[in-house]
């Protein structure tokens, strides 16, 4: 069993759900998301999510954009992102990857998942590449081990959702609502219909992402769901904060919020 | 594989053109696509639908388009040249085809409003003229680097009663206006049908948009045979996203002696990295939910195309286009921003046409593929040119390279 599949055993065992917090990879900075990440790791985030940034990320808001921007700016690549992922793996959570198909079809497919495996992560999150034209990923996804993470959505037919969480391992993404990330005011009527159905299909955890961005909302997720995703909230405590150390402190009082209310929910 | 199996195989029933196409996006858009493939369907086998959209490209487009033997521009270039005047149509280009064909279906599928990427603004103008037409809401998508330069454009829009937004990430043009409409469509499929202007995108889009606009070649074809007694030796298109193109070569396809050529954007030169040429200087990758060539550096990120036309300035190119290119059957050239507009103002001083700088680029290929095709033939080569806009929206980026405005303006 992956190390994602650890924690969210260990935190059904406990009865509660599990946080998952995502960085864009080399944001603001390589050594900036590291210490970013561990920074939140330290706060009570259970599995850490790394976006490799990508040009043209049509899933995600204005604050995950504005992040991938800075990263590219900057000049992280794909590599960049595989020593972080090792980096942040060492420091004692698991790490998913997340990120949109080209640069792993230009890094090449095999070799993606082989390094990726190598560096420590878990598995992949793809939410632009479906089970229809997943052939390869499956493939190398089985050859070195790692986990499958599809979306599903408020809009997916029965039909696809079992098709979609067959081909999954580790954990489903529930996307909460129909959109691209960012927090919002309130969190989402469809998310519970959509895990429910979820669980009539697969036995697998059901994380809920999009919209997730105060500990009460996270409280309310983890009520239904197995995990509670969270981006834009975090990614935009160090966007609005100019100094790093700042936007770090901003950040473990968030994640630490999120952790109580994940960890909690009934408090 | 014969040129009528190519043709009659592609694209399989998810979109791919050999290992180009499908769809690469996010769940959420899955249903969305597969209503709109089933009622496409649908609608293409429904006589019905079909009367209706040949009434509105008959009354209300003016199709069939003229095919006008422009002799002065062929003494000038070495080939007889005959243009599909697509210029002619209502609202200035061949875009309109495919909009009013996609406004029917949006109808019939019961939704109340579309969205729309745009470049140059034709298809922004196409789409928001059909909105006023069929009573939808319409918002356009616009880099704001494209709204300044097709300044005028943006205004034909709001005066069409149509919201343009000018989009302010990444290069600010046609690709981060893709970006946003997606992004658009993802949070309001429920009601919203995207409008997509070229031959690009997911299945069943590419497909979709070659057929709304294939009229285009077969007319083209019936009217060459009609004025010359026989077929062209070449069919010439400008390439952006590929919808003219696709348009007038598709009917040709079967015709192995007709040449199909694509003309690319080559900017400032391809070997300077600044252009729009993606078959010619790009390679196989993912973008805006197709499998294509596409601009990019080793990592996979989309890198910036250039060109002097905001129409064809985009990193990627549809898919139907990238499979034509590896089966050999089209041929892809890039022609760069100056041999454009030494194209563009040929045409306006010996035929009194203004065409788009878009189709320029099709002009100018046509010098430079004369004399190879007719040294080849032994004689003057005949060339149907798709002039697939006019060059009304263009007057001011022209009118400052050629440093013909007075200095007030």
């Amino acid at each position: 069993m992956s190390r994602i599949g650890v924690a969210f055993d260990k935190a059904r065992a406990d009865g509660r759900a599990v946080l998952v917090g995502c960085m864009p990879a080399g944001f603001p900075t390589v050594e900036g998301s590291i210490a970013a990440m561990r920074a939140m790791v330290e706060a009570g985030v259970d599995v850490i999510e790394v976006e490799i940034p990508y040009s043209d990320p049509v899933m995600d808001g204005p604050v995950i954009q504005r992040a991938s921007d800075i990263a590219l700016a900057g000049g992280v690549r794909t590599a960049d992102a595989l020593r972080i992922i090792e980096a942040v793996a060492a420091a004692g959570a698991p790490v998913v990857t997340m990120t949109y198909w080209n640069p792993i079809e230009q890094y090449g497919v095999d070799a993606f998942a082989r390094d990726l495996a190598a560096a420590g992560g878990t598995g992949l999150i793809t939410p632009d590449l479906i089970p229809d034209e997943a052939a390869e990923w499956l493939a190398a996804s089985d050859t070195y081990g790692l986990d499958r993470t599809f979306l599903v959505s408020p809009s997916s037919t029965d039909a696809r959702l079992e098709m979609t969480t067959r081909h999954c391992r580790g954990f489903v993404y529930a996307t909460a609502v129909m959109g691209v990330t960012g927090a919002r005011a309130q969190t989402s009527d469809a998310a519970p219909i959509l895990v429910s159905r979820v669980r009539g299909v697969t036995d697998l955890p059901v994380g809920v992402g999009l919209g997730v961005g105060t500990g009460a909302q996270a409280a309310t997720v983890a009520g239904y769901a197995d995990a509670v995703i969270v981006g834009s909230a975090l990614v935009r405590c160090l966007l609005d904060t100019p100094d790093l150390a700042g936007g770090l402190a901003a950040l473990r009082t968030l994640s630490a919020e999120l952790a109580e209310g994940v960890h909690n929910p009934a408090r | 594989m014969s040129a009528d199996a190519l043709s009659a195989a592609y694209p399989d029933t998810a979109g791919h053109f050999g290992r180009f196409g499908g769809r690469f996006v996010p769940e959420a858009l899955v249903a969305a696509l597969d209503e709109l493939d089933g009622a496409w369907r649908a609608a293409t086998a429904d006589a019905g639908f079909r009367a209706e959209l040949d009434a509105l490209l008959r009354d209300y487009v003016g199709a069939p388009s003229l095919l006008y033997e422009a002799r002065r521009f062929s003494a000038e270039v070495g080939a007889r040249v005959l243009l599909k005047r697509e210029d002619l149509n209502h609202t200035g280009a061949h875009k309109i085809r495919n909009v009013v064909g996609q406004a029917l279906l949006t109808r019939r599928m019961g939704k109340r409003r579309v969205i729309a990427e745009t470049g140059a603004g034709q298809h922004g103008v196409a789409t928001a003229t059909a909105a006023a037409l069929f009573d939808l809401e319409c918002v356009v998508y616009m880099g704001e680097v494209d709204t300044r330069r097709q300044a005028l454009n943006v205004a034909r829009m709001r005066m069409l009663g149509a919201t343009v937004v000018p989009v302010t990430t990444g290069s600010r043009t046609l690709k981060d206006a893709m970006n946003e409409a997606m992004r658009d469509w993802v949070a309001n499929v429920d009601d919203t049908h995207y409008l997509i202007g070229t031959a690009a995108g997911p299945h069943p889009f590419p497909a979709m948009v070659r057929d709304f606009v294939r009229g285009i070649g077969e007319e083209a074809r019936q009217q060459c045979l009609d004025l010359t007694g026989g077929l062209p030796d070449a069919v010439a298109a400008c390439v952006g996203g590929g919808s003219n193109a696709l348009g007038i070569f598709h009917a040709f396809v079967p015709d192995a002696d007709v040449r199909l050529y694509g003309f690319e954007a080559g900017g400032e030169g391809v070997e300077t990295g600044r252009h729009a040429a993606s078959i010619t200087g790009g390679s196989s990758g993912v973008l805006h939910g197709t499998r294509t060539y596409v601009l990019q550096d080793a990592d996979g990120q989309t890198v910036e195309s250039h060109s002097i036309s905001a129409g064809l300035d985009y990193p990627g190119v549809g898919p139907e286009h990238a499979w034509l290119h590896d089966s050999g059957r089209a041929s892809y050239l890039p022609v760069d921003d100056d041999a454009a507009m030494a194209a563009f103002e040929l045409l306006c001083r010996t035929e009194g046409i203004i065409p788009a700088i878009e189709s320029a680029h099709a002009l100018a290929g046509v010098r430079v593929i004369a004399p190879k095709l007719a040294a080849e033939l032994g004689r003057e080569p005949v060339v149907v040119v798709n002039l697939s806009g006019r060059g009304d929206k263009d007057v001011h980026t022209a009118g400052e390279y050629f440093g013909i405005l007075d200095k007030e303006q």
